[in-house]
């Protein structure tokens, strides 16, 4: 019942992806990642929906539009209980859970300014990792600092 | 012929247990026979983006003990780098002329990154506060010849283990050695956590320790680094635990005969001078072993050993 309340909040859309689960908090934060501000494409999102799940959640809608692999990674890593939802002809025709990455190419920065990636032109490269809190943390292949997810910068 | 051909060293982690004790393995042999001519015909590049003594001399100097040339520099101010020469293409054109490339650069990351444009294998002589690994295996040669083998022993790291990269770089590499770690420094300068983690994940103790005269009499090792008075925020504190971590020749009165004190150098004031004439002190014995250790790193690395 509450999935389908939902639905009605938020329009539907014929074509496109819908981003489901977002974590309330971090709605607007995956709107940026994904460059929506400056997108042609119809953008619909809510935040602090009613979720079964995690209480509350955030959903965005974009219409026309699918993503590829790079930008899902982007969005596992700040919106890891995230769901992609594909969609054409208004039906359903892929749902998967974004899924954390174990490496990420070119799409964060590191956060040590002494780091070669921020002195030449290098590509960033990071392995990411779970602390023995189980905190997900990114680690820099090529100055081997670690940073959490507070410093994470995309770019 | 040893797996360690071609492979560039950036990390100490890029060996495995196996392949550090076999450049100890090598590196005996250097000191057994230092003037093995092993690179006539080889040349060498060092290339030195920013200032060092010890390093950059023994390196040289392990070349030269082979019978091998050394071009390069050893300040980024004799070089294209001033010009704005991106690191990529000083790597690509110096690769052109030389076996092997030793650098050290200020920047973190510069070697892994100058290992993957180069065609010819990196050493890496120290990247910023990133790694240092033949400073590494140069302290665990020191370790395994003061103290008959590198396992189960109990090292006390003192002063800076921040900050320190040979601190972190010993830590993993011990780690493999079933070590058992005495960390002492000041609260504001301890081991970082991802450092402890690799105690841990090799299911190892460690203790901690403000006052080093807690430590010294258990000791088989006392690593010894400099505390710089500027990591302080507030001189004050400085001022009140700087003499904690000074080690002076009464302090070992009662230590364990085998305990050998290591330094990577250079010293401040960290080891009184009375420390030197003891049999105890190691320091300089530990810098002559960085030829050995270098030499067996280029002759592996180059496939002659």
């Amino acid at each position: 019942m509450k999935n389908k309340r939902t639905e009605l909040i938020v329009s539907a859309i014929s074509n496109g992806t819908v981003i489901d689960h977002i974590q309330a908090g971090n709605t607007f934060r995956v709107f940026r990642i994904l460059g929506l501000e400056n997108t042609d494409h119809q953008v619909y999102f809510g935040t602090n929906l009613t979720s079964s799940k995690y209480g509350k959640k955030g959903l965005i809608k974009i219409s026309d539009k699918f993503f590829e692999k790079e930008d899902i990674n982007k969005i596992a890593l700040v919106a890891p209980t995230a769901t992609l939802i594909e969609i054409r002809d208004y039906e359903v025709v892929k749902k998967e859970l974004v899924s954390t990455p174990e490496t990420v190419e070119n799409i964060v920065k590191c956060f040590n300014p002494k780091c070669v990636t921020n002195n030449q032109k290098v590509s960033t490269k990071f392995k990411v990792i779970t602390d023995h809190k189980g905190n997900m943390k990114l680690s820099c292949h090529y100055c081997e600092k670690t940073m959490d997810k507070s410093h994470i910068e995309f770019l | 012929m040893s797996k360690l051909k071609g492979r560039s060293l950036i990390s100490i982690t890029d060996y495995s247990k196996e392949e550090i004790l076999q450049v100890l393995d090598i590196a005996e042999g250097f000191e057994k026979n230092t003037r093995q001519k092993l690179l006539d015909q080889y040349v060498v590049a060092s290339l030195f983006f920013e200032p060092s003594t010890r390093t950059r001399l023994s390196f040289e100097s392990a070349v030269q003990y082979m019978g091998g040339s050394i071009i390069g520099f050893a300040s980024a101010d004799t070089s294209s780098v001033k010009k704005g020469e991106s690191l990529k293409d000083t790597i690509l054109t110096v690769s052109n002329y030389s076996d092997l490339i030793v650098m050290r650069n200020p920047i973190d990351g510069s070697a892994r990154f100058a290992s993957e444009v180069s065609p010819v294998p990196i050493i890496n002589a120290g990247d910023g506060a990133n790694q240092h690994p033949t400073q590494c295996l140069l302290d665990l040669y020191s370790i395994r010849k003061t103290q008959g083998t590198l396992e189960n022993l109990d090292i006390a790291l003192v002063g800076d283990l921040k900050y320190g990269r040979t601190v972190h770089s010993l830590v993993q590499a011990l780690s493999l050695f079933n070590a058992t770690f005495h960390l002492v420094s000041p609260e504001s300068l301890k081991l970082p956590s991802a450092v402890k983690k690799w105690i841990g994940d090799a299911n190892l103790k460690y203790y901690q320790y403000t006052d080093l005269s807690d430590v010294i009499d258990k000791m088989d090792i006392i690593y010894m680094t400099r505390i710089q008075g500027e990591r302080f925020p507030d001189p004050l504190e400085y001022e009140k635990v700087k003499n904690s971590y000074i080690l002076n020749n009464s302090m070992l009165a009662n230590s364990k005969e085998n305990v050998r004190v290591l330094h990577p150098l250079p010293r401040v004031n960290e080891i009184s001078e009375d420390v030197d004439d003891n049999p105890k002190a190691y320091y300089f014995q530990q810098a002559r072993n960085g030829v050995y250790v270098r030499q067996a790193l280029i002759a592996a690395i180059l496939g002659l050993k």
